[in-house]
């Protein structure tokens, strides 16, 4: 254990490897070597997946080839909430040990998940038109990730909206926390109210509805999903921790200077 | 109602505006976040030279 996580009495420190993992230095070390092999494998199973879902997985007996939608429809909706847990989760540590790693995580986060929800509405309006005769529809599980949306939307704003990035983190951090309550909404929207979304087809507790030709592409392309959004969000990370240090750097310089 | 009379809606546009969404979204955020991962990189680079 590092001195870091160890108070000066030498006692292990509360979340030590909290501390210990949450050091822009430790996380570019550690972040640099691991991008090209996180880009390698995205890119492998989101292709993989992708390509198998539109080209070689069965048609549906019932919906036929629209049933194709499902594998980028439901992986990106898996990492939209994925995305916001993990924003809640960071936020959570940020307002607690106020880790500026923490800050900078969700900062980065916000986008990336915005980007993964919008494509989780817009595959699945266009499933719904040939599905459901509408693009759009007032269903609680529409509804609650359209909200989804709107709260990553207001993360992003609310850190640019202050001057003081300090208070910009805080007002950010309590809005992820406050918008986790949406996630479960989300999830058992489909049990809870009487909806025209399909209820859940693939369960961790019980047998899937779903056959494993249809599985298999499914799932690989939900591990791609989730390999690029890690992807993207390491990879802003490290530039952003970049971007800080050059900052630094040149007013450091500038203060030298003058 | 005669079943041969209702035609089967087309579903191929909608899946490929789908998909395109899809991979539009993810090669163009794959694009911009390296483009500043490098951009950053070699911009640290040269104010650390300095």
């Amino acid at each position: 254990m590092t001195q870091s996580a160890l108070t000066p009495a030498g006692q292990p420190r509360s979340g030590g490897w909290f501390h210990y993992l949450a050091n822009p230095g430790r996380f570019q070390r550690v972040a640099r070597p691991t991008l090209p092999w996180l880009v390698a494998f995205s890119l492998l199973l989101t292709v993989t997946g992708i390509v198998w879902g539109y080209w070689f997985a069965p048609a549906d007996w019932q919906q036929g080839d629209a049933s194709r939608i499902m594998y980028v429809h439901v992986p990106a909706a898996w990492v939209a909430m994925a995305g916001y847990a993990s924003l809640a989760f960071c936020s959570f540590l940020s307002l607690v040990w106020r880790h500026p790693l923490a800050d900078i995580a969700a900062e980065e986060i916000s986008p990336v998940g915005a980007g993964f929800t919008a494509v989780c509405l817009v595959s699945g309006s266009l499933w719904g038109k040939p599905m459901w005769g509408a693009y759009w529809v007032w269903d609680a599980r529409l509804t609650s990730v359209l909200i989804l949306f709107f709260l990553y939307l207001g993360h992003i704003a609310l850190i640019r909206a202050f001057d003081n990035k300090a208070h910009a983190y805080r007002a950010a951090a309590i809005l992820a926390l406050a918008g986790a309550v949406n996630l479960p909404i989300i999830v058992y929207s489909v049990q809870w109210w009487n909806t025209l979304h399909q209820g859940n087809t693939i369960s961790l507790t019980g047998p899937s509805k779903i056959y494993v030709t249809m599985l298999y592409p499914l799932l690989i392309a939900s591990v791609g999903f989730y390999l690029t959004f890690v992807t993207l969000v390491v990879a802003r990370m490290s530039a952003a921790i970049s971007e800080r240090k050059i900052t630094a750097l040149l007013r450091a310089a500038a203060e030298r200077a003058s | 109602m005669n079943p041969a009379a209702i035609q089967p809606i087309d579903v191929w546009p909608f899946v490929n505006g789908a998909y395109a969404a899809t991979v539009l979204f993810l090669a163009g955020a794959a694009w911009l976040t390296f483009a500043r991962y490098r951009r950053a990189r070699a911009r640290l680079a040269q104010v650390e030279q300095v």
